[in-house]
């Protein structure tokens, strides 16, 4: 085969089954690729190359024996820090837990093992999965392959660079508020946040625990679904997952490719398209939805009021959850313990607040302090309260919305890729990044962002925004698929293809 | 709510246990202000009649069968640890000389 690195997940699945290529040489191939572009993507905290080919050589092994784990046996993959992987460090991107190493898999992670999907690494992401740009990350920033000065997304950058550098043909993310599907819009790669509570979350440390979800990032909408099979579906030991199936998502992936969407209803949100998005955000949409009609789909345009209260809801919610999760961190049973300088015989309570304070960065304790806030007696109706009100009527506004139309369409993300730093001390600039992605983590939908093109006034990718009611996953899938084949067909490949070589890197 | 002062911030960082020195208060009270002048409008959108959701799959209940499975070793529990002495996490004194 010619350049592995620059195969899809599924034609690396086939190519294997097929004994055209080894496990071994395929994530050889990939280890060497983070070799030559790493030091100017900074897409990995870590780097497991012995543990990758150890699990790479136990992979061809079965597939000699003929007897291969799953479909991606043999596939490598990369994991965002988030998820604790036993024996491989697990940060979260915070000096808090610096050189942890997690006595125990999260779920998804055992799942991947035993699957046969050798671990590449450990992905960067924003501190505790706070943030839209990877630049709260105590390690230093990502950097968004399509020009190194901008910014890959957040919170999980890492993951979505990885892929977009041809580092990973596979990677597992997890979105709060977009930290999945905004990475994917602004770096040119395929994003899913799935249904909430169907993939488990056992094992993610969690930022916020009724928003948070896993879900794959990819180049290509199949890649996605072959990735959320394999990690979806119950698990006991997280009280939120649910019981149902996952839909069968290639067969929608494979229906979707066709590019024929008859008799689909396709909605377009009329408050997450307008002002405060791009103009090249909006061109490449409104592109993309001409397609989609000319391909046979009926389009209705839908109102969601009570959209333009989601960032306000969630950024009541997420830090009151968050300020209670992040309390675990005590400098007690793990993570860093800091003793304060000038106290000569300090209580637990002194180590607790000079390791809070040495551990954490600004975003992570701009928000312990925001939901301490929120929380607090006389605030907590008034704000938290109405928070939670708030998110019932979101979940309304998407309830009518989808009697009107089977998938809702937006722009993923407001604007393309900014500057490193442009928006680091500004908190609101930066929130306003998830606009359009945080009304689905209120309400727990499923949602895709698949690649749209490229905005006229920069050149950067644009993302499109796909969601679906509740449990209806493959609709996401279906519909997703056949934009991805609508939009390769008219550029002649894929928009990766379009992204600039990265130095020290062969083209 | 808008206005959070220097001093509430100092206040709410004690509740969550983080030291903030005089520079990060500077720094953080009136990023916090813009935070909540920007998220105050919520307070009057929903009415009295409108449930709160505090979880978007309701689930009650949940149970699964009482079946031993393995758990952590001693070892393996206290791997992260700061500091560890006869298989317990070791501890700086919990109560003041006063106590």
């Amino acid at each position: 085969m010619s350049d592995l690195t620059r195969t899809t997940a599924a034609q690396l699945a086939d190519a294997l089954a097929a004994g055209e290529t080894t496990s071994v040489e395929v994530t050889q191939a990939h280890l060497d690729r983070i070799g030559e572009v790493d030091g100017a993507i900074h897409a990995f905290l870590h780097v497991d190359a012995e543990g990758a080919l150890a699990q790479a050589a136990a992979s061809d092994a079965r597939r000699a024996a003929g007897r291969p784990a799953s479909g991606l046996d043999g596939v490598p993959i990369a994991v965002k820090d988030i998820l604790a992987t036993q024996g491989l460090p697990t940060t979260c991107g915070s000096k808090i837990l610096e050189g942890w190493i997690p006595p125990y898999d999260a779920t998804v992670v055992a799942r991947l093992k035993a699957a046969g999907l050798p671990i590449l690494g450990k992905t960067n992401m924003d501190e505790f999965a706070m943030g839209s740009s990877t630049e709260h990350s105590a390690y230093g920033p990502t950097h968004n392959p399509w020009d190194l000065d901008r910014i890959p997304g957040g919170s999980g950058g890492g993951s979505a660079a990885a892929v977009a550098a041809f580092e990973a043909p596979l990677a597992l993310g997890t979105d709060t508020g977009g930290s999945i599907r905004q990475p994917g819009a602004v770096t040119g790669t395929v994003g899913v946040k799935p249904t909430y509570g169907s993939i488990s979350r056992y094992g993610l440390v969690a930022l916020a625990n009724s928003l948070d979800q896993v879900g794959p990032v990819t180049r290509t909408v199949l890649d996605a679904a072959l990735l959320h099979e394999l990690i979806g579906g119950h698990d006991p030991r997280d009280s939120t997952s649910i019981t149902q199936p996952v839909p069968d998502l290639t067969d929608a992936v494979r229906l979707g490719a066709t590019g024929d969407l008859t008799g689909v209803r396709i909605g377009v949100v009329k408050e997450l398209n307008g002002s405060g998005y791009q103009d090249g955000v909006r061109q490449r949409f409104q592109e993309s939805v001409d397609l989609m009609v000319d391909a046979g789909a009926t389009l209705v345009e839908v109102s969601c009021p009570m959209f333009v209260h989601a960032l306000a809801a969630y950024y009541l919610i997420l830090p009151a959850e968050a300020s209670s999760n992040l309390a675990k961190f005590d400098a007690m049973r793990y993570g860093l313990r800091v003793l304060p300088e000038d106290i000569a015989d300090p209580s637990a309570e002194d180590v607790m607040r000079a390791s809070r304070d040495a551990g954490f960065g600004d975003e992570v304790k701009r928000r312990i302090i925001l939901g301490t806030y929120a929380l607090s007696s006389g605030y907590y109706d008034a704000y938290y309260g109405q928070a939670q009100k708030v998110r019932t009527l979101i979940s309304r506004d998407f309830d009518a919305a989808f009697e009107q139309a089977d998938v809702l369409l937006s722009p993923t993300a407001p604007t393309t890729a900014f500057k490193l730093g442009e928006k680091l001390d500004d908190p609101i600039a930066m929130y306003l990044n998830d606009l359009a992605t945080i009304p689905a983590n209120l309400s727990g939908v499923p949602g895709i962002s698949v690649p749209g093109g490229l905005a006229e006034e920069d050149g950067l990718p644009v993302g499109i925004q796909i969601l679906a009611p509740t449990m209806a996953d493959d609709r996401v899938y279906r519909v997703g698929s056949a934009l991805e084949t609508l939009l390769t067909d008219r550029w002649g490949g894929p928009l990766l293809d379009r992204a600039p070589a990265l130095k020290g890197a062969p083209a | 709510m808008p206005e959070i002062t220097r001093d509430e911030v100092a206040h709410l960082a004690t509740l969550a246990r983080i030291d903030l020195d005089d520079a990060e208060l500077d720094h953080l009270a009136p990023q916090l202000s813009v935070i909540l002048e920007s998220i105050a409008s919520i307070s009057s959108v929903a009415g009295d009649d409108v449930p709160p959701t505090s979880h978007p799959m309701p689930l009650t209940n949940v149970f699964r069968e009482d079946v031993v499975v393995p758990g952590l070793t001693a070892a393996q529990a206290l791997s992260g640890a700061p500091a560890s002495e006869q298989q317990r996490f070791s501890v700086p004194r919990i109560l003041g000389d006063e106590q």
